[in-house]
């Protein structure tokens, strides 16, 4: 029992989808079948840049088991201009059905442009070759920096430039310049005694995620549309659908499939209208599974991004100043996350006079997704680099630099709000009091580096409903797809109201028609919202309970308590499972709802202290020891919270040492592939340790903060850090893959 | 179009079908098999990882006219009567798992080792995985999970 005398949070019972996952039962999207199925295929453009004149779709008709041909065309008619809410972002209906089947013009290699419905996936594919397609090949722009130039190649005819909140109505590829500002910037800088500045760049880089995009449909003769797919918000998936295809969100039903992972990368929706558009013309149900080829070149990947970051300082250790200018490929279409990543780059910290320009900018590259703290780990391999040189500078330890600044209640952040209780510094005490931080790192060409990082988290509306069951157990239904084993971080909320075992409460993830709107799986938000959703709902059930005690207790309700399963009142007493049992006669069945939208997600904080080995003649990079630290609030099943800090630490270094989109000058992915876009294996990674600190959020009755993404912002950073102490070099490109680590030795040596 | 014999989880099996056809879409589509999965097509990240006489194949780089006269064990095969596969237990107990979906073939690829050489050491069970990719990086508990099978103490599970 912990020191809140929780009997189910905070302890680590078996998952309640842990069988069907050992036995191969779980379903997942691709494993829906539907009688008379048919296999959709997608044809994608071998540009990265270009106008289609003519798409002719008649010899792949004639095929013989091809059932249905589309192209953009097929999208009913509708309010192009009308916006919707992706879950994370909003977009246009016409940028939203631009990405699903290219219109006018392919925008990126790998952009869908027609798509096929046919009898096996054998005809399907064949009958993609009997497509033809006119394109005009147009010059392709692949960075921010050059899609910034005036003579750059325009995307969008129709994108106007807004710079800090104004439609200035220039057509460019920078659809938005926005400013975060404290203080005086100038000022800042004047009463520095030490002032770094470095510019830095980050490659696109994949969420990576084993189980590729899918999607099923029935558009069914009634006019209602079924989607089942793998996605981390089915309402997320009903709302685009029913924008895309212009019918009401009450015509569509999403059933979520179990999702082999997401990291982000699965709230955006790629397949789901197209499968229904191809059932509606062949009047069969059409399934769509991506190849891992489709899910590198035609899913959003996470920015790549340019990057300056100055950071003035004061002798005594005090930070006077920070700027930072964040450049984002938003890819196709607008939309990039500079904002995030500009909400969290000096988050870790207390500064009074601070900048951050962030520009969104549109080049030939897919449609950017989220990936785990979106946006927030590009800046901070730049932020936390730059701190780092500066604590050297001024002669300090990196971690008494950053608790000399470190944010705290009532801290400003660049965007504005104050926080409120944050675990920022308790983060960096953990990380200077764990053992690995001070245990001798010897041997050459070794290095020790440390980085933090914030995610703000979010909160959003969450629905719930308690059914209690006879046997004195009860069903818990939730809208929240499950990734990393929020049904159980979840369920265990309520049993802790309910003062039942963990396992007396059994989740179900349901479809959009079986319980109230939810928003995604995502933000760090499912345990926080979804888990009070369950436990305002719990609390409904109990008070429902009571009255029925009350009633075969032959008392009034409010004299009833209930401690640990049992409801007294004077000498009498009844279990949970003995009132369970008697509802048909007291009134019939007990159901408790909640519908939520908590303001208050609380941020979480992580740091990541890293030990590295660089070897000096071929500049390969191995980890030798790796420790992520997170606040957690409150951890409720702390397995989980450990396996979501390994999880974005793990990617942390992928992303830090590996993984990059490596395009040719066309604007063609060269490595679309596991063999040759390299994520971290077993034996790539060290044992990752962590720490779980709980400073629990004020705003949530168990204290509870997301963890899910606050991880992976630290690991670039701390690793940069650790092979500048271990080669003598600063990088800054990621990745820092040996021949980016070498560039740097040499340089330094010239 | 040809005829191919082979054993599937014990179950004598005839299918009919172009020879080059992935063994991983015999199972799934023909065979109704969905808990082994596919992952990349290129046998790079081993989701889709069988048993063929006993020893792991990535089924998505397989052609079918290789399992001809075969024994093929799939995840679906290996728990027996009532109870789980001690590997699966043992990835049951240890949380071996976040999304799940690299699980199937990881199981399968642990069983293949268990067999083979039943007290495996650490760096051995790392060896014999490495390949097998899990994204959401369950590897310490799919690594302690699999020592756990084996009757070892797993070691450095929790830190």
């Amino acid at each position: 029992m912990s020191a809140h005398g929780y009997k189910v949070v905070g302890t680590r019972p078996v998952r309640p989808d842990g069988a069907d996952k050992v036995t191969g039962r779980a379903a997942y999207g691709a494993d829906v079948h539907l009688a008379g199925l048919l296999y959709g295929a997608v044809l994608r453009s071998p540009h990265a840049h270009a106008r289609i004149r003519r798409i002719d779709t008649r010899g792949a008709e004639a095929l013989e088991g091809v059932r249905a041909v589309i192209t953009a065309s097929d999208f009913p008619p509708a309010d192009a201009g009308r916006i919707i809410d992706l879950g994370e972002g909003q977009q246009t209906v016409a940028e939203v059905r631009g990405n699903m089947l290219a219109s006018g013009k392919a925008l990126y290699k790998g952009h869908a442009v027609a798509a096929v419905a046919a009898v096996n996936r054998h005809v399907a594919e064949e009958a993609l070759g009997l497509i033809e397609v006119d394109y005009e090949p147009l010059p392709a722009v692949l960075t921010a920096l050059e899609a910034m130039r005036e003579d750059a190649p325009i995307l969008h005819e129709t994108l106007t430039r807004k710079e800090l909140g104004t439609d200035t109505g220039e057509v460019s590829n920078v659809a938005e310049h926005f400013r975060f500002e404290l203080g005086d910037l100038e000022q800042g800088l004047a009463e520095a005694d030490v002032v770094v500045e470095r510019e830095f760049d980050t490659a696109t880089v994949h969420q990576g995620y084993i189980e590729p995009q899918n999607a099923t449909a029935l558009w069914n003769q009634d006019g209602r549309i079924h989607v089942w797919s793998s996605t981390q918000g089915a309402f997320v998936v009903r709302d685009t659908v029913a924008a895309a295809l212009n019918v009401p969100v009450s015509r569509v039903k999403a059933t979520p499939m179990e999702i082999g992972g997401g990291f982000g990368g699965k709230i955006r929706v790629y397949l789901e209208p197209v499968a229904a558009l191809l059932s509606r013309k062949s009047g069969r149900p059409v399934k769509i599974v991506m190849s891992r080829q489709e899910v590198f070149e035609g899913t959003g990947p996470t920015p790549g991004s340019h990057i300056r970051v100055k950071v003035g300082a004061r002798r005594d250790g005090r930070i006077s100043a920070a700027y930072a200018f964040l450049a984002y490929e938003a890819g196709a279409y607008p939309g990039s996350m500079a904002d995030c990543g500009a909400m969290c780059i000096f988050s870790p910290y207390d500064i009074a006079n601070l900048c951050v320009d962030g520009y969104n900018i549109v080049v030939n590259k897919p449609s950017t997704a989220a990936y785990r703290a979106p946006g927030a780990t590009n800046a901070a391999f730049a932020g936390e680099s730059v701190m780092d040189e500066v604590a050297e500078r001024l002669g300090m330890d990196p971690i008494d630099f950053r608790l000399r600044n470190a944010a705290h209640e009532g801290t400003r952040r660049a965007d504005g709000p104050k926080f409120r209780r944050i675990g920022c510094v308790e983060v960096l005490e953990a990380m200077k009091n764990h053992p690995h931080y001070s245990a001798p790192l010897e041997g050459p060409n070794r290095g020790r580096g440390v980085a933090v990082g914030f995610w703000f988290n979010v909160g959003l509306a969450s629905a719930c409903t308690i059914g209690v069951n006879a046997d004195g157990t009860v069903n818990l239904v939730e809208g929240s797809t499950d990734i990393g084993g929020t049904r159980a971080s979840i369920a265990m909320q309520a049993a802790e109201v309910l003062g039942l075992r963990a396992e007396d409460v059994h989740p179900v993830v349901v479809d959009t028609d079986s319980i109230a709107y939810t928003a995604v799986t995502g933000g760090s938000r499912t345990t926080f919202a979804t888990g009070w959703a369950a436990y305002e709902a719990a609390h409904d059930v109990l008070r429902q309970m009571k009255e029925r005690a009350a009633r075969l207790l032959e008392t009034e309700p409010e004299c009833v308590e209930y401690q640990d399963g049992v409801f007294r009142s004077g000498e009498s007493r009844m279990t949970f499972a003995e009132v369970a049992a008697r509802l048909n006669e007291t009134g019939g069945p007990v159901t408790g709802r909640a519908g939520v939208n908590p303001r208050g997600a609380g941020g979480s904080y992580a740091g990541a202290i890293a030990d590295v080995e660089v070897d000096p003649e071929t500049g390969r990079v191995s980890i030798l020891r790796f420790t992520s630290v997170q606040d957690a609030g409150k951890a409720i099943h702390p397995a989980y919270v450990e396996g979501q800090m390994q999880g974005g630490s793990a990617q942390g270094i992928g992303w830090a040492l590996n993984e990059e989109y490596c395009l040719s000058p066309g604007g063609a992915m060269q490595n679309s592939s596991f063999l040759d876009y390299r994520m971290p294996t077993s034996l790539d990674l060290p044992m990752i340790e962590t720490v779980i600190v709980e400073v629990p959020n004020p705003g949530h009755p168990f204290g509870v903060r997301g963890v899910g993404e606050a991880n992976i912002v630290p690991p670039p950073g701390a690793i940069a850090n650790a092979i500048y102490r271990a080669a003598g070099v600063r990088l800054s490109r990621l990745p820092m893959k040996p021949e980016t680590v070498m560039e740097a030795i040499w340089a330094q040596r010239d | 179009m040809a005829t191919f014999r082979f054993k599937v989880n014990g179950r004598d099996r005839r299918i009919e079908t172009d020879p080059a056809r992935p063994l991983l879409d015999v199972l799934r589509e023909d065979l109704g098999l969905t808990g082994t999965k596919y992952g990349c097509g290129e046998g790079q990240c081993r989701t889709c990882t069988v048993l063929m006489d006993g020893k792991p194949a990535a089924s998505c780089i397989t052609p079918v006219r290789e399992a001809e006269g075969r024994a093929i064990v799939t995840i679906e095969g290996l728990a027996q009567g009532g109870g789980l596969h001690r590997v699966q237990q043992a990835f049951l107990e240890e949380g071996a798992m976040q999304c799940g979906y690299c699980v199937p073939g990881m199981i399968v690829r642990a069983v293949a080792l268990l067999e083979s050489n039943p007290h495996p050491s650490r760096a051995e069970i790392v060896q014999w995985m490495d390949g097998n990719l899990c994204r959401c990086c369950g590897y310490p508990r799919i690594l302690a999970a699999i020592e756990r099978a084996a009757g070892a103490q797993p070691e450095g599970a929790r830190s």
